[in-house]
């Protein structure tokens, strides 16, 4: 299996990426370098093996639902600070609406 | 519209009723001002991680016990990759394969006809937060501002098979569905603040068909009103459109409250594709049996087993018994009013209980939790009017009292307004001579045949004693001395 030169432009865009098409043609050899590695993996008989959900063969640990958080006036500026823009306690973006 | 069958199935977001959100130590409570309820892991600081709350899993396997689902022993949480500016991570965390609860059922009633909605699934993830476009005079320069307080708040994302065949069913489903959730405590249930919001996803085909139509998902109907008014557009359309030969093409809309129709706001083409994969920063929640039987012991008696019992224990009719079961806590206040008025009194504190008192709470805009008269004080009222000490006329004039919180109890007030009925006979015969004396008109009309001439003299006499006489006794007695 090997991607197409289109599926790296749309890929590219899902992950807001810009990317010119020189790029994307060096991207799509790297790509399915990865790929041919992944057709080698795929070769193994997984038959009967559940998949893990994560590397480490441990389970989520669980905190008490109970607010951790002190000083919230002072760590919102603080937050504020390194914002590029604000108002009324707001962080602003280009305007969405959809 | 008979050729044609509604087929709708519904996802529901439920805002979970806890302290602190679900992967953050972060207040969840409603209203506070921009951004204080937002920490480091809200707004995605880098180098942050989540921590799941374990109020919010506990939620998930009430949840699960009230439907009769399956609690995964094993469940795995996902990121679902899409980009808005109120995600502050570019993923929002959710559970994908291996949801927390699967399958499931909740019964539903659309007049007398019950039906069973099956459920596909339940999974929790985390809200996103919040855009806005101007707020109080605040314009951001043309641009949008970003409040974080709702990112990261728990939901639980309920969805069932598509099995309801029109709106009344979708609505008589989320209405079953918003009354179990505040039923066993998991969501507040306030529409208004977002706490439970539905979609619904509506398709059309000709009856006798097995394939299922295309689908338009109606998204953000929060309230009840909206989502049947909502589906009902959305079908008349779909068929109008498949019978003037179109075609319906797969899309997400809005309701517009305000025309009253559904919009496309994207179709398939531009639909997110949102690569969702297992989050490396979360480890698979484990749910062993001991946790959910710790869970089950915790559980209040279910909706749909309150119902039968209180028809089986108090002779109640299936109507009463429904109406009593809207909430907990009104189940909970009938059954004490009925602990203190008497097992034999249990239909007149029904009656008590959906009319005269749910007529107050109503008008005065009262949650029965917060009534200003106590199931105490209510059951005593009953039993005053069971044991002939007063009439239910009188009794309603008591429960105004009782109500604006002049006296404790219902004896205090009978006893200081001397509103007893008259229970001796001969006073009560004196007083009646003294009508029949004092109409001579009106039994003359009588004796000529006039049996409005009767009503008129019960209600003098009722008039003389202010009320305090029973009604029938008043009756019998008139009709034995005008023999």
């Amino acid at each position: 299996m090997s991607l197409t030169l289109e599926q790296v432009h749309r890929v590219a865009h899902l992950a807001r990426i810009e990317i010119s098409d020189a790029e994307a043609r060096s991207t799509l050899g790297h790509l399915n370098e990865i790929f041919t590695l992944i057709e080698e993996m795929q070769a193994v008989d997984t038959q009967g093996v559940e998949p893990m959900a994560h590397a480490q063969d441990v389970a989520q640990r669980l905190r008490p639902d109970r607010i951790s958080e002190t000083n919230p006036v002072e760590q919102r500026a603080a937050f504020q600070a390194i914002a590029p823009e604000t108002e009324a306690g707001l962080y602003l973006v280009p305007k969405v609406i959809e | 519209m008979k050729e044609w069958e509604v087929v709708i199935g519904i996802e529901t977001h439920a805002q979970l009723s806890t302290q602190s959100k679900i992967f953050s130590g972060s207040s969840t409570a409603f209203g506070a001002a921009p951004n204080l309820q937002a920490n480091a892991v809200d707004i995605a600081l880098p180098g942050v991680l989540p921590v799941l709350n374990r109020v919010a899993v506990d939620c998930a396997i009430r949840f699960g016990l009230a439907v009769d689902a399956e609690i995964a022993a094993r469940s795995v949480f996902a990121r679902k990759n899409y980009f808005y500016p109120d995600l502050p991570k570019g993923y929002q965390i959710s559970q994908y394969e291996l949801p927390v609860v699967l399958g499931g059922e909740l019964k539903i009633h659309v007049g007398d006809i019950e039906k069973t909605v099956h459920l596909t699934r339940a999974h929790l993830e985390e809200d996103a937060g919040k855009s806005l476009h101007e707020q109080s005079g605040h314009h951001f320069q043309g641009r949008s501002g970003i409040d974080l307080n709702r990112a990261g708040t728990p939901l639980l994302e309920i969805v069932t098979e598509p099995d309801m065949r029109s709106a009344a069913e979708a609505v008589a489903y989320a209405r079953a569905l918003h009354a179990l959730l505040r039923w066993i405590g998991i969501c507040d249930g306030n529409m208004q603040e977002g706490s439970f919001r539905c979609d619904a996803n509506v398709s059309v085909r000709r009856v006798g068909q097995a394939q299922l139509g295309t689908r338009r998902e109606i998204k953000n109907l929060n309230s009840f009103r909206f989502m049947q008014q909502a589906i009902e557009y959305e079908v008349q359309w779909q068929i109008a459109t498949l019978e003037d030969g179109g075609c319906i093409e797969q899309a997400t809309v809005l309701f517009d409250p305000g025309s009253g129709e559904t919009r496309a706001m994207r179709t398939k083409e531009d639909a997110h594709d949102y690569r969702y994969f297992p989050d490396p920063d979360l480890l698979p929640l484990l749910i062993d049996r001991q946790w959910v039987e710790q869970i089950r012991t915790q559980m209040p008696e279910l909706p749909t087993a309150r119902r039968e019992r209180l028809v089986a224990e108090y002779g109640l009719s299936p109507y009463d018994a429904k109406v009593l079961t809207a909430s907990l806590e009104l189940a909970t206040y009938y059954e004490a009013t009925v602990a203190t008025a008497g097992r034999s009194n249990a239909k007149a504190c029904a009656n008590w209980v959906t009319v005269e008192l749910a007529a107050r709470l109503n008008k005065e805009d009262h949650e029965v939790g917060g009534s200003p008269v106590s199931a105490r004080q209510l059951g005593e009222l009953v039993a005053r009017i069971a044991d002939g000490t007063i009439s239910t006329n009188i009794a309603r004039k008591v429960f105004d009292a009782l109500w604006n919180g002049d006296a404790d109890s219902a004896d205090e007030i009978i006893a200081k307004q001397g509103w007893h009925q008259i229970t001796d006979h001969d006073a009560l015969e004196t007083l009646i001579d003294e009508v029949l004396a004092g109409n001579p008109g009106m039994v003359t009309e009588f004796r000529a045949g006039k049996e409005k001439a009767f009503n008129a003299l019960v209600g003098q006499a009722m008039k003389a004693t202010r009320g305090q006489a029973n009604p029938q006794r008043v009756s019998d007695l008139l009709r034995k001395k005008l023999a």
